[in-house]
């Protein structure tokens, strides 16, 4: 059985939305993914993309939804049928970052402003596993919580022009990665030589929405060393399979 | 194949769009106006996903480099071949070293060039729709040169016309957004009485208008949005999602538009005026 009540609604003329009680909180982000899986699992034609956020799911459906009364009870149907014993394996990504300098062009200022060492922001900021919630913002943007609340800072009044790939940033209660250069108003905190986003793979994002992430902290020739390892397409990502 | 000798101001190739990958922060992407697109893929029997080329506001010059058989539609444009005046929505005959002008748009803002059997640029993520950081290009250039099948097999005359009022018409048809119902009635008022007029921020990626509601809304947790979501920002405005649109967003979602009316205010530009009407 689904845990909550949920909302269903129509979204235009080819979309249906689900949505949960309005909060971010882990026990709804992981019934969302449930449901999520569920109809993946088994997947009607008609619906071409399932958008998971943290209490909403968004189901688009190829053309105009020619019964919407049928096609939410079908959706409520399999809600109901979702077990809480669902497979819910998921990934521990370890994350390389380079918090030196060059790499940070915001650390000082953000080290200023919240009144704590650049030491102690490394070591707050390593220290979490994140929660990958979904995937937004531009292609391969992950949306991670579990931020520490000694971290939050409020986005830059005036987003900066371009951020760089691969920018490890802080706003609001957020952190995050870039995926490609792009404006921005996050504090950049760091720098992951990583590719998060990358049309030649299968799978163009390795990180899924359930999945987890921890960044570790690395030197400047560690970083040069990994982005060589990237660009030629021999660098194994890090990670640890974890069975719920 | 046909070279690129003037790429026109915002020229791109796109088909009915990155159709599965939202999931990963991918936008929609395809023709804004799907249904021109549509035309002249269906006048020339092409399958309704062929790839064409979309021009906006100033129109390409084109040199084809083998035969086939072509089909212009949307935004008039006054196109000549070879310095002949040539019709819209019409299968045309193209030899090697013919060329194709456009110049700017005289009604609407956005022109389709198909070519039997579709042009053939690289899929990327099953499909050819331009978009930076996901194809090699996000516009065509002078130089470039695109592929197609040469083919000029099965000429037929053959002839449509999209419904005469979609160049001129101003009336959105627009569903109640998903968060529609935490507008007062007076800002619902608002929104199907006033006429509203195009920003000169209007791109693929959303429409802007000018006239703005002081908005007494908080922001929602972040959410799905789609091509046609019309999201009320906090210092008032009313932006109008595209089909380059990113995939989430944390704006009230007050109005969608249907797919007609995304079609259609793809062939506005700025000072034109639109309206909204609810559909339920």
């Amino acid at each position: 059985m689904g845990a909550f009540n949920l909302t269903y609604k129509a979204f235009g003329e080819r979309s249906i939305l689900v949505e949960w009680p309005q909060k971010i909180d882990e026990f709804i982000q992981k019934d969302v993914l449930n449901f999520k899986n569920e109809i993946t699992k088994n997947k009607p034609k008609l619906i071409v993309e399932i958008i998971n956020a943290y209490c909403s799911l968004t189901i688009k459906y190829i053309s105009t939804i020619e019964n919407i009364n049928d096609e939410i009870s079908y959706l409520k149907r399999r809600y109901s049928a979702c077990s809480k014993s669902q497979n819910t394996d998921f990934k521990l990504w370890h994350i390389p970052v380079c918090y030196e300098r060059e790499f940070a062009p915001d650390l000082t200022v953000f080290s200023k402003l919240k009144n704590i060492t650049i030491e102690a922001i490394i070591e707050r900021h390593t220290k979490p596993k994140y929660l990958v919630n979904f995937i937004g913002f531009l292609p391969g943007f992950l949306y991670l919580s579990g931020l520490e609340s000694s971290l939050e800072i409020p986005r830059k009044s005036t987003p900066e022009m371009t951020v760089k790939k691969g920018s490890v940033g802080i706003g609001g209660m957020q952190t995050g990665i870039y995926p490609m250069n792009s404006p921005g108003g996050w504090y950049v905190i760091g720098n992951s030589p990583l590719n998060f986003f990358d049309v030649n793979q299968n799978e163009p994002c390795f990180a899924k929405p359930g999945d987890y992430l921890k960044f570790y902290s690395i030197s400047k020739s560690t970083y040069q060393n990994l982005a060589n390892k990237v660009k030629n397409s021999s660098y194994h990502l890090e990670f640890e399979m974890h069975h719920g | 194949m046909v070279e690129v000798l003037k790429q026109g101001l915002q020229s791109s190739i796109q088909d009915l769009g990155r159709l599965g990958y939202g999931h990963l922060g991918v936008p929609a992407s395809g023709a804004m106006d799907a249904s021109s697109a549509l035309l002249s893929n269906t006048i020339l029997g092409n399958n309704p996903n062929a790839a064409v080329i979309e021009m906006t506001l100033i129109g390409m010059h084109l040199k084809f480099l083998a035969e086939t058989v072509i089909c212009i539609s949307g935004a008039e444009m006054s196109a000549t071949l070879n310095g002949k005046a040539i019709q819209l929505n019409k299968k045309i005959e193209i030899q090697a070293s013919d060329l194709l002008t456009f110049g700017s748009a005289k009604l609407g803002c956005r022109t389709y060039l198909a070519v039997l059997g579709g042009f053939k640029t690289d899929k990327v993520l099953s499909s050819r729709s331009f978009y930076h950081s996901i194809t090699l290009n996000s516009v065509l250039k002078k130089g470039d040169v695109i592929k197609y099948s040469p083919s000029s097999s099965h000429f037929t005359e053959d002839y449509a016309k999209l419904k005469p009022n979609h160049f001129e018409a101003s009336v959105l048809k627009v569903y109640r957004g998903p968060e529609f119902n935490m507008l007062h009635q007076q800002q619902q008022d608002w929104l199907f009485n006033q006429h509203f007029t195009v920003s000169k921020l209007n791109n693929r990626m959303a429409y802007q208008l000018n006239e703005t509601l002081e908005n007494s809304l908080s922001p929602i947790i972040t959410s799905a949005v789609l091509p046609g979501t019309v999201q009320w920002t906090p210092n008032g405005h009313l932006i109008i999602l595209m089909r380059d649109a990113q995939t989430t967003g944390g704006y009230p979602r007050i109005l969608q538009l249907s797919e007609s009316a995304i079609n259609l205010l793809s062939q506005k530009k700025v000072k034109d005026v639109v309206q909204f009407e609810g559909l339920d």
